[in-house]
C-alpha cells in the first residue's frame, strides 16, 4: 500500500547551503562579494578590466572567473597584477555555490575588498544559483539589441544593478534605449543603471563609485 | 544542461526522505516548480530515470505540479499573469511592472513509497 510522506525541501537546498557558508567566509572577512551574469559577449571581464582599472588604489579586487573551457580570460586578469581563480565548467551553463567555494580556497582573501565572480555567458540558468554573492549585477550590451529584458525577465527581477556596455556602438546600430530603459524598469524599479563604454572609458566612473558605496560600508 | 544536477538533487531528496521512513521503494515523486524557473520537466524525468537506476527510486514517476507565475502591481496591488513576450504592464491600471508573488518555487513536495 502506497503511502505519501511530505518532504517539502528546496530542491536546490544543499547549493544553498553552501552559498551561506560562501557569505558567512565573505563577510568575515569583509569581502563584498558581485556576481557579474550576461550573455557571451556583452563584456563581462571588459567591464571587470575597467573597474580594476579604475578603483586602482582605492579597493583591492579580486576575480572568480567562470567559463566552459580555458584561461583567456583569467589570463587577462592576472596581467593586471590582480588575484583571480578560474574555473572551467566543462559543459555546465552556471557557476554553483560548491564551485566558488573551492576557489575562494585558492584567493588571498586577506587581500580583497572586492570580489568579482565572473559567472558563464548566460541570461537564463545563473539565475538559479545562489553563490553567496552579496550583489548581482546583469551587464547588457548595445548590440544585443533592446529587448533582452522583455525576452529574457527572470534574470533582470534578480539583479541589484544594471550595466548596459558598448554605448560607443549606439550610432552605428538600431538600439533603443528608451526601450531598454523602459522594460529593465517594468521587471525591476530599484536597481541602478549603469551606461558604459569599456572601449572609450565613458560611465565607468559612476559605476565604480557606486561599487565603493557597499563595498566601503 | 543543469537538468543533470538538478535531477541529482531530487533524488538524494527523495532517496534521504524515502530511507528515513523505512521506504523499500519510491514509486514516485511530487515536485513544485514554478514558470519562471525556467525547467524542463521532460529533461528532469530524463535524467532521474538514467541517475535513479538500482536505487530505490528506480522506475520512479516525477509528478510536476507547474506553478503559473503571478505579479503583483506596484501601482494598484492587482495581481496579474506576467505576459511571456512584452513589457510586465498591469491589465488594471496599466502601471509597469511588480513584485513577483508566485512563480520560483523549485522544491520537492512529497514522495510515494512502499
Amino acid at each position: 500500500m502506497p503511502t505519501e510522506v511530505p518532504v517539502v525541501e528546496k530542491i536546490l537546498s544543499a547549493n544553498d547551503r553552501i552559498a551561506l557558508e560562501n557569505r558567512r567566509l565573505l563577510d568575515g572577512q569583509g569581502i563584498v562579494a558581485v556576481n557579474v551574469m550576461a550573455s557571451p559577449g556583452a563584456g563581462k571581464t571588459s567591464v571587470i578590466l575597467r573597474t580594476i582599472e579604475a578603483l586602482r588604489g582605492r579597493l583591492r579586487v579580486g576575480v572568480i572567473e567562470g567559463d566552459l573551457a580555458s584561461r583567456v580570460d583569467a589570463d587577462k586578469v592576472a596581467e593586471t597584477g590582480t588575484p583571480v581563480v578560474q574555473i572551467n565548467t566543462g559543459g555546465g551553463c552556471h557557476l554553483d555555490a560548491p564551485q566558488v567555494q573551492s576557489a575562494l580556497a585558492r584567493l588571498p582573501l586577506a587581500e580583497i575588498d572586492l570580489l568579482f565572480i565572473e559567472n558563464v555567458g548566460n541570461l537564463v540558468c545563473p539565475t538559479g544559483w545562489d553563490l553567496g554573492e552579496h550583489v548581482k549585477v546583469v551587464v547588457s550590451s548595445v548590440p544585443e539589441g533592446h529587448d533582452k529584458p522583455i525576452k529574457y525577465p527572470g534574470i533582470f527581477v534578480v539583479a541589484d544593478a544594471f550595466v548596459l556596455n558598448k554605448t560607443d556602438l549606439a550610432p552605428y546600430l538600431d538600439f533603443d534605449a528608451e526601450i531598454f530603459r523602459t522594460a529593465l524598469r517594468a521587471l525591476n524599479a530599484e536597481a541602478p543603471l549603469f551606461e558604459m563604454s569599456c572601449k572609450t572609458g565613458q560611465g565607468i566612473e559612476a559605476w565604480a563609485d557606486w561599487l565603493l558605496a557597499p563595498a566601503g560600508a | 544542461m543543469h537538468e543533470l544536477s538538478v535531477s541529482q538533487s531530487i533524488l538524494d531528496i527523495a532517496l534521504r526522505h524515502a530511507e528515513r521512513a523505512g521506504a523499500r521503494r519510491i514509486l514516485a515523486v511530487n515536485l513544485v516548480i514554478g514558470d519562471l524557473t525556467g525547467f524542463v520537466d521532460d529533461s528532469i524525468q530524463f535524467y532521474f530515470d538514467f541517475l535513479s537506476k538500482d536505487t530505490p527510486a528506480q522506475d520512479a514517476q516525477l509528478h510536476i505540479e507547474r506553478v503559473a507565475a503571478r505579479v503583483r502591481c506596484q501601482g494598484c496591488g492587482a495581481e496579474f499573469a506576467p505576459p511571456d513576450s512584452r513589457l510586465w504592464s498591469c491589465p488594471s491600471c496599466g502601471a509597469l511592472g511588480g513584485e513577483i508573488v508566485a512563480g520560483r518555487e523549485f522544491s520537492v513536495a512529497s514522495i510515494e513509497i512502499e
